[in-house]
């Protein structure tokens, strides 16, 4: 068997275009909860299964997720079923979401968190003894499980625990560059990766892939995500011609940090408000009343989100540009024990004690809804071959994702991935990659090491985000974002020549280059999709198209690359059918009779 | 802390260079960046990759602390880049790798002997079947818990003094935590004490405590994992049944049963 210690020999040069070979049936690109989940799946069907993930194994952006998981398990509330979680899911994603995917996801969270705890997670508990479950902006009843506020790193651990007991093989700290695609069938083939602790060079052969790379809050300047979520997915998959969605519908989480600036986006998690937590203006007024008198801090994300920008716009701002979100009242003792991390993270980074101290946030970019377009069952992309799970896929969360419905979708969805995945495998052949294409992706990706007084690509990267932050932001209108198309295509061209400094081995401004790459075509997605969704939905919002037009846009943009150019579709929703349909509590249930006019639309293309 | 945080203009920072492959050309160098109110190592670090030296290299990840990607030595002393404030010093601030992990490069260490030793931890085994709802009571699940709070930054196995002399044989500080938090699992099956001593090198702890104190995520490893482990290992040498009476939450197990 291939082990990661064979690549581990003396340093290369960094002209070296030698690479190696490795050959498995699934190779699953990233070790998130999708990839872990899905990884378990496909081993534990027969596959001969390989991870490949870009930071170290245990360590991705999955360990941040605080709040919990939902799943209608009723412990607390026994009222709730998969049908409300259903309902919940699709009013709050704006219509916009597959509701196929939606009835699979809703029906088997719960399974999938119980299998979590057999596989030794160990949740919090209500009175008797079961998991317990917490409240969460949008969910009608209390949903979401949980451990303290450590939820996500408590499902890494647990899943990396089973990979490892199963003897699944991973390579960490690989970025895979390029999906191979065998030139006679158009199928899955393989990829081409770099170990970024040698600076090898890997070609995995393979029979499918299923992407599991998280997703893009990095090509933002104030993001609550990892390093390693700049997008690689969507661009791998775009660059290979899958097609990728609704790639407009970014969510702002509406509590993120804002001093001190070194960590200006970090989280301050939903459970402070589902724990009580009270949002102020400058002027001491609880401004939720105003814009969800129901609901108030508990309403959905895109309504509390824009609420504050709102707020602050308006200059009932804090002095810092945020507002106050207060937790006091529940006494130090409670939220030392509900939210430690909370508690902890306010005093070491900033110096706050929250049990004493008001806390200041504003919105920061946390999810991206849009992403890979995916078979609702088998998670299969428009590539044969290719599947795609958790973040990077597109279709369960429509405009705006509820809280606590990511890692539930990691856990249903990455075992569908890898269930499918394993089925492909089963039987498909290896395919084969024609040596042309292995030579133009290795002189693409080594192309940073011989450009001399390029530029910096750290630097480049920064210079994307302030952009996307800028013109792509929460309310947006078509002057700016036309701006930003312009900006994203003048760093493009810099990004030409953009410089790797130093020898192979851990280099990380390698890293950065191809990230870069990535992000600009992730970047130039969202803006292109932005333009054309004139009207506001969920958490796209347009200042010149302020409201909601069910009449023409219950729609999905498809974008996909065609004689390489960027191109665009409207593809209408999936209509739900009547069964399903009745089970949707809202008021805007009409929404379906707009049908005829949704038929027109397919005309007018 | 002397130095009034209005008055700091710069920070300064010594930071170490060098490749695993050849350790020939190990050096310092020092950068000067600008100074943040409130800013961390892990920021200067990234100003330095963003305008002075590209070719610098530092794992990081989450940027929150949550991830124990970022680990280095800050003079001296094991602790996290991302949470680790500048004003905490007054001088120039030394900057290196953790010493008892093989180098790659600059900053970044080869950690993945951890995961082998995590291989050799018995797994987690369920006392029940997975056929029913589980029940389990929160002052049981509790212990566990504190024990999964850790990030994996291995920053307790590098200031052990036991792993940088007998590394083989013992396999630290994180890899009690990870047996402690299986062993205090309520509806955990197994008993680990025979591996703890003869496999896990236990005996050779000497508890001084020094891991425990650096810990980012305050675990209290010496106290709660580390003697309790060593206290099963001699129990479960004498008497099996009060091994058993410790590690069976009863009510859990009674009423589990019961399903
Ligand atoms: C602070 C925070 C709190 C959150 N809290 C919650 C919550 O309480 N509840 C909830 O449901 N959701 C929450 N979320 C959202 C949720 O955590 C994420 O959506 C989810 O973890 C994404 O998981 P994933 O498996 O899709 O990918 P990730 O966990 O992002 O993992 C991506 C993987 O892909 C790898 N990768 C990326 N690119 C490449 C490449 N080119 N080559 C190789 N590998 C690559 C990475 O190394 C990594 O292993 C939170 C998010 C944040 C930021
Ligand atoms: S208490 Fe034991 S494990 Fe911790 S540092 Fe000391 S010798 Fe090492
Ligand atoms: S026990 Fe603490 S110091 Fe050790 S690896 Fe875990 S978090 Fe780090
Ligand atoms: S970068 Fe994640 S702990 Fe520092």
């Amino acid at each position: 068997m291939w082990s990661a210690g064979t690549l581990e020999s003396s340093p290369i040069s960094s002209d070296d275009e030698s690479y190696e070979t490795i050959s498995t049936d699934v190779l699953i690109v990233g070790a998130g909860g999708a990839g872990l989940r899905a990884a378990i799946e496909a081993f534990d069907k027969g596959a001969k299964v390989l991870i490949a993930c870009k930071s170290l194994l245990g360590k991705a952006h999955t360990v941040m997720a605080e709040g919990g998981i939902a799943a209608s398990l009723g412990n607390v509330d026994p009222s709730d079923n998969w049908k409300v979680h259903f309902s919940d899911t699709i009013v709050e994603g704006q219509f916009l979401s597959n509701w196929k995917m939606v009835e699979i996801f809703a029906k088997e969270a719960p399974e999938r968190v119980l299998e979590l705890e057999y596989y030794g997670a160990l949740f919090d508990r209500t009175k008797d003894g079961k998991i317990m479950q917490r409240p969460f902006g949008a969910h009608s009843y209390r949903r979401l499980c949980y451990i303290g506020d450590r939820t996500g790193l408590e499902l890494i651990r647990t899943l990396q625990d089973q990979v490892i007991k199963r003897g699944i093989d991973y390579i960490d700290e690989v970025v895979v560059t390029s999906i191979f695609k065998d030139p006679a069938t158009g199928r899955v083939a393989g990829a081409m990766a770099i170990q970024l602790r040698s600076g090898k060079l890997l070609l995995i052969k393979c029979k499918a892939i299923i992407l599991a790379t998280g997703g893009c809050g990095k090509v933002y300047a104030v993001t609550s995500n990892s390093w390693e979520s700049t997008g690689d997915g969507i661009s791998l998959a775009y660059r290979a011609g899958a097609e990728l969605m609704d790639m407009e519908m970014i969510q702002f989480h509406p509590t993120g940090m804002i001093f001190p600036a070194g960590v200006r986006g970090m989280l301050v998690t939903e459970a402070v408000r589902g724990e009580g937590g009270i949002l102020t203006n400058v002027k001491g007024e609880r401004f939720m009343e105003k814009y969800d008198p129901k609901r108030k801090e508990l309403s959905a994300r895109d309504v509390v989100a824009r609420s504050i920008y709102t707020e602050i716009m308006e200059g009932r701002g804090t002095p810092n540009g945020g507002v106050y979100l207060d937790i006091r009242h529940r006494g130090a003792e409670y939220i030392k024990k509900r939210l430690p991390s909370m508690y902890a993270q306010f005093l070491e980074f900033a110096g706050i004690d929250i049990t004493k101290q008001k806390m200041e946030v504003a919105p920061t970019v946390h999810y991206h809804m849009g992403g890979v377009r995916v078979d609702p069952e088998t998670t299969e992309t428009t590539l044969k071959g290719l599947f795609a799970a958790g973040e990077v896929a597109c279709g369960l969360h429509g405009a705006n994702r509820l809280g606590g419905n990511s890692l539930s979708d990691l856990l249903v969805f990455g075992r569908r991935a890898g269930l499918y995945a394993a089925e492909h495998a089963r039987s498909a052949k290896i395919g084969s990659i024609s040596e042309e294409d292995i030579d133009k992706e290795i002189s693409r990706i080594l192309a940073p090491f011989k450009v001399t007084n390029g530029s910096n690509p750290f630097e480049l990267k920064e210079r994307v985000a302030e952009t996307m932050w800028k013109y792509v932001g929460i309310v947006r209108n078509e002057q700016d974002l036309r701006k930003g198309l312009e900006e994203i295509g003048r760093i493009r061209l810099e990004a030409k020549h953009v410089q790797a400094r130093g020898p192979r081995a851990y280099n990380q401004s390698w890293e950065a280059c191809l990230s870069l790459w990535n992000m600009l075509i992730d970047c130039e997605a969202i803006i292109r999709s932005a333009i054309e969704r004139k009207e506001s939905r969920g958490a796209h919002t347009r200042s010149d198209y302020p409201k909601k037009d069910n009449a023409n846009w219950l729609v999905n943009i498809v974008i996909k690359q065609k004689d390489g150019q960027m191109i665009h579709e409207l593809v209408p929703v999936p209509k739900i059918p009547p069964d399903m349909e009745k089970l949707i509590n809202t008021d805007e249930i009409l929404v379906w009779q707009q049908q005829e006019k949704r038929e027109q639309l397919l005309v007018r293309k | 802390m002397s130095l009034r945080k209005e008055e700091r203009r710069e920070v300064v920072l010594r930071i170490f260079r060098g490749t695993g492959s050849d350790r020939s050309k190990d050096r310092y160098e020092t950068f000067t960046v600008p100074y943040q109110k409130d800013m961390v190592v892990l920021n200067a670090i990234h100003y330095i990759q963003s305008h002075l030296d590209s070719s610098l290299s530092a794992r990081w990840n989450c940027k929150a602390g949550r991830c124990g990607s970022c680990s280095a030595e800050i003079n001296g002393v094991p602790r996290l880049m991302c949470k680790t404030p500048v004003d905490r010093y007054d001088g120039e601030i030394t900057v290196e790798p953790m010493k008892a992990f093989p180098l790659i490069r600059d900053l970044v260490t080869d950690v993945s002997d951890n995961y082998r030793v995590a291989k050799m931890i018995p797994p987690f085994t369920p006392s029940v079947a997975t056929d029913h709802v589980w029940r389990m009571y929160q002052e049981d699940v509790e212990k566990s818990q504190e024990f999964r709070k850790c990030i994996e930054c291995f920053l307790c196995q590098d200031v052990c003094h036991v792993i940088r002399e007998h590394k083989a044989e013992y396999i630290g500080p994180r890899f009690v935590v990870k047996a402690a938090s299986l062993d205090m699992h309520p509806l955990d099956a197994l008993n680990r004490s025979a591996f703890m001593k003869d496999n896990a090198g236990l005996g050779y702890c000497n508890i001084t405590k020094c891991c425990q104190e650096i810990c980012p995520e305050h675990i209290t490893i010496t106290d709660n994992a580390i003697i309790p482990e060593k206290e099963r290992v001699v129990d479960r040498h004498y008497d099996p049944l009060v091994w058993l009476y410790r590690k069976i939450t009863y009510r859990s197990v009674k009423q589990n049963a019961k399903q």
